[in-house]
């Protein structure tokens, strides 16, 4: 296989690599890729020596805030962030799991207010390691496989 | 924040705790004041709870508080598709205080973030009931006269039972020790077990209803095995009788030991239990309405000293 790119160089923007195949689209929905303009290239099912097998996102001349990645540690807590300038890697980045997660995905509980009115969730990561939340209203635990994005 | 509200009895602490229930030590000596003069009052039952609802409004009513509300969302504007935003903005703006029943969970907390107002959680769904854990709490207070290093045995459904769990909850401030029995298919959760480790709290879990687990209690809480609740109801049929508490079965218990129960009893305590003065759920449903008027007052800001 030698060192031959799988997904096409960047000039500038962000490449997220390491996205387990099953969450490369949940990424894409959690940074609203669908609304930019911008060039991306979507890579998944490819070779990786860490993962077995793996998706990428490339997104060129965008450098997302830090909370819009962070949303990403929701379904991909181990991915990796570049971000290129010039076709380098000018930053790493680690997502981070915030204390709080508003908005982005609803509650596992049918009878939870949330789902019941026309309002805003709220949950509360109880383990970050493990991604573990818990909705701020009805208190119902939420494990990372069972997370439903909005 | 600002607006201060009961929701979950994790809003109380320790020192949250004994104030409340020192308050209503007195309010059980003198239930008749008028400390709520020219206060309104709104209890908004979306989901019918008669028993609930007469406790509240009868610890308003004796302190000259008046009471506006409805006791069935079927009279409400909510079956015209109204907001619980929009109901909870208007009556705050009616009421001084908003005590609420609402059957979807998270609803407490919500309306508490909104009100402007207090808010009062009287049961949101199978979430949480924080006026039942204080007189739960009151009750073992009155009797025991402390809340530290006690052993309470819990017995009946401890998985799907909201008053257990916010018991357990309510006490972990004050070194207790649980015992659990339970069906197997009823046992207490993990995340209780959990919690209890956490907070270095001893237990022990029974299957059966048995001698060590009654005569080591200081407080034996008894509560209804519900047939609903079960999947198999062979295992029903099984279990149905195992958790009955009856008379004979207390002849070794320890002398300051009260039994406690939620109420509504069906046949987990029989009623031959009723007559011995360790029985004390009586009491306990009426110390509902002293430990109301505390918190009430609590919440409002009015000094009952």
């Amino acid at each position: 296989m030698g060192k031959e790119l799988q997904v096409a160089a960047l000039e500038n923007g962000t490449a997220i690599d390491h996205i387990p195949g099953d969450a490369v689209f949940k990424v894409v929905s959690l940074l609203q890729l669908q609304k930019l303009n911008n060039r991306i290239t979507i890579g998944n099912n490819l070779k990786s020596n860490k993962m077995g097998s793996k998706g990428i996102i490339k997104v060129a001349d965008k450098f997302f805030r830090e909370d819009e990645l962070n949303r990403i540690a929701l379904v991909a807590p181990n991915v990796n962030l570049n971000i290129i300038r010039n076709f380098e890697v000018v930053e790493k980045k680690k997502v981070v799991l915030p204390d709080e997660i508003v908005e982005i995905m609803k509650c596992n509980n049918p009878k939870c207010i949330t789902n019941n009115e026309p309002m805003k969730t709220r949950f509360h990561v109880t383990d970050k390691e493990k991604v573990e939340l818990q909705c701020h209203y009805c208190e119902v635990k939420i494990k990372k496989e069972e997370v439903v994005l909005l | 924040m600002g607006i201060k509200s009961l929701v979950n009895i994790g809003d109380y602490n320790r020192d949250d705790i004994y104030r409340i229930l020192k308050s209503a030590s007195r309010f059980k000596q003198n239930p008749d004041r008028d400390l709520l003069q020219g206060k309104v009052c709104a209890t908004l039952f979306f989901e019918p709870s008669t028993r609930t609802r007469l406790s509240f409004e009868t610890a308003v009513n004796r302190l000259r508080g008046r009471i506006v509300g409805f006791s069935d969302a079927a009279t409400s504007s909510s079956t015209k598709g109204e907001s619980l935003k929009d109901t909870i903005m208007m009556v705050g703006n009616y009421a001084d205080l908003i005590i609420m029943r609402h059957h979807l969970e998270g609803s407490a907390r919500y309306a508490s973030e909104i009100s402007p107002v207090p808010v009062i959680n009287a049961g949101d769904g199978s979430n949480q009931h924080p006026t039942q854990t204080m007189l739960d709490l009151f009750t073992i207070y009155e009797t025991q006269g402390t809340l530290d290093n006690l052993t309470i045995t819990i017995v009946g459904d401890l998985k799907y039972g909201r008053a257990v769990h916010s018991l357990i909850d309510g006490l972990s401030h004050f070194s207790p020790t649980f015992n659990f029995v339970a069906p197997e298919e009823l046992h207490i959760p993990d995340k209780y077990k959990t919690f209890c480790d956490n907070k270095q709290i001893p237990y022990k879990e029974f299957t059966e209803f048995s001698p060590e687990a009654i005569n080591s209690a200081d407080i034996l809480y008894m509560t209804r095995v519900q047939k609903e609740r079960f999947t198999d109801l062979m295992e029903y049929e099984k279990v149905k009788n195992i958790y009955i508490l009856y008379n004979h079965m207390l002849d070794d218990s320890k002398e300051n030991l009260k039994v406690l129960h939620p109420l509504p009893r069906v046949k987990e305590i029989d009623q031959d239990v009723d007559e011995n003065p360790k029985a004390y759920y009586f009491e306990q449903a009426k110390n509902g309405m002293y430990t109301r008027q505390a918190i009430i007052c609590d919440l409002m800001g009015i000094s009952e000293k």
